[in-house]
């Protein structure tokens, strides 16, 4: 009985082994065919572009799941282990979404820091954050 | 918990929770730790790959990594992710071995432990020697360092006035989102002189700076991840081979510690791998 369980054990890491290479190649075609080596046409389309991002990421979680519950044994773990281990990573999710944002608005600014670089270099406006004429009346 | 080693506690402790008696979570202390330990260094990790990401997504253009990425050993060229491919699947080999020597571990098969921790090593030792390669190609061939950056992206289109002996000949054309590699001649840089097609001689420009320094300091941090686990699974190989582990009739617990932090190394590296290969 014992030997059975582990002959069924042995098995199922290298059904695993199969599975994560698989994987690992389908991620790499995606990759390729996203940038246009498979397929001319995919290279710099915006959709295909991010299909295949949001693929990729996908399959690099799944992959991740897999490595955690079945090499590292988590699904054999009490649930409060799990629970104490993978629930704290969802803040992960909030710094993605913020730093990513904040990354995404220092690209879309720094045309703006350039417009002003120039505008003060030329001083033809007034220094930033004093108030115009029209606008000191209009306090009174 | 067993009766005989709760037994051997209650000469000294109690046998309530608050003694000391239970184990939290059903697992012993030195894997609950490892635990904790490892989701500290994940955030560590994922730390490093946003600011990545944030940081890309300030550029205006980024070196896209099928074209940094393309060489290989014994002089592959214009072979985009093969190697690194390659390396992904030395660490998941040595990932499956790993898994065959826990799993020896706890039949208390001393010999194959040591044989499946041997290959584990070998695979570990093998990436390493990879990354070696990739960095030596890196910074030898391609002038990569952590403050220069030789790989550009054209933002508009037009034709080369000048060839640089390598793939670039003069009156080759490109457009907009093309990728180039600076070379150096000499010892300085050669940025190669090109006319738009709008009529406007310029000459190459260098990528963004923060792309070397990003690159070797992420993949130099997993590399010393791997570097140190292949030194700690050497340690406990030589204690499997000693019989140490043997005494304490617990199926190698330490084995399944050193395969939790190898695991981990491994799927650390499919978020890497992620980042700055695939994506």
């Amino acid at each position: 009985m014992a030997h059975q369980d582990k002959s069924e054990a042995i098995k199922g890491v290298y059904r695993g082994l199969v599975l994560l290479a698989v994987v690992t190649l389908i991620e790499v075609a995606f990759s390729l065919f996203g940038k246009g080596h498979l397929w001319e046409g995919a290279k710099g389309n915006v959709w295909i572009t991010y299909l295949v991002g949001f693929a990729l990421i996908a399959f690099s979680i799944y992959k991740a799941y897999f490595i955690i519950y079945e090499f590292m044994h988590m699904g054999h773990e009490v649930k409060g282990l799990r629970v104490s281990v993978l629930l704290p990573t969802l803040l992960l999710v909030w710094a993605i979404i913020a730093f990513f944002q904040e990354g995404g608005s220092w690209g879309d600014r720094r045309e703006l820091i350039k417009a002003k670089d120039k505008i003060e270099q030329n001083e033809v406006q007034q220094p930033v954050g004093m108030l115009q004429e029209e606008q000191t009346k209009n306090l009174h | 918990m067993s009766a005989d080693s709760v037994a051997h506690d209650t000469v000294e402790h109690g046998e309530g929770s608050w003694d000391g008696a239970g184990s939290p979570f059903k697992a012993s202390y030195g894997k609950l730790m490892m635990w904790y330990f490892l989701l500290s260094d994940a955030f560590t990790f994922a730390g490093f790959l946003i600011a990545y990401g944030a940081i890309r997504f300030s550029m205006p253009t980024w070196p896209v990594p099928d074209f940094v990425f393309s060489t290989t050993p014994f002089g592959g060229h214009g072979l985009p992710l093969i190697f690194v491919t390659f390396m992904s699947f030395l660490l998941i080999i040595s990932s499956v071995t790993m898994v065959r020597g826990v799993q020896e571990g706890h039949a208390e098969n001393k010999n194959g432990v040591v044989f499946w921790m041997f290959l584990t090593i070998i695979g570990g030792a093998g990436f390493l020697g990879c990354q070696a390669w990739e960095w030596n190609n890196l910074i030898r061939t391609e002038h990569m360092s952590v403050t220069v950056n030789p790989f550009g992206t054209h933002i508009e289109s037009g034709e080369y006035l000048e060839g640089d002996g390598h793939d670039i000949k003069a009156g080759d054309t490109f457009v907009a989102g093309d990728s180039y590699l600076i070379h150096q001649h000499d010892g300085h840089f050669a940025p190669l002189k090109y006319k738009t097609d709008a009529g406007v001689e310029k000459q190459q420009e260098f990528g963004p700076k923060s792309f070397g320094a990003l690159f070797f300091f992420i993949t130099g941090f997993h590399g010393f991840h791997v570097l140190s686990g292949v030194a700690f699974l050497i340690i406990i190989m030589l204690n499997v081979a000693s019989g140490l582990y043997e005494k304490r009739k617990n199926g190698y617990e330490m084995v399944e510690k050193i395969g939790l932090y190898w695991h981990f190394v491994d799927l650390v590296w499919v978020f890497v791998f992620l980042v700055f290969y695939l994506l």
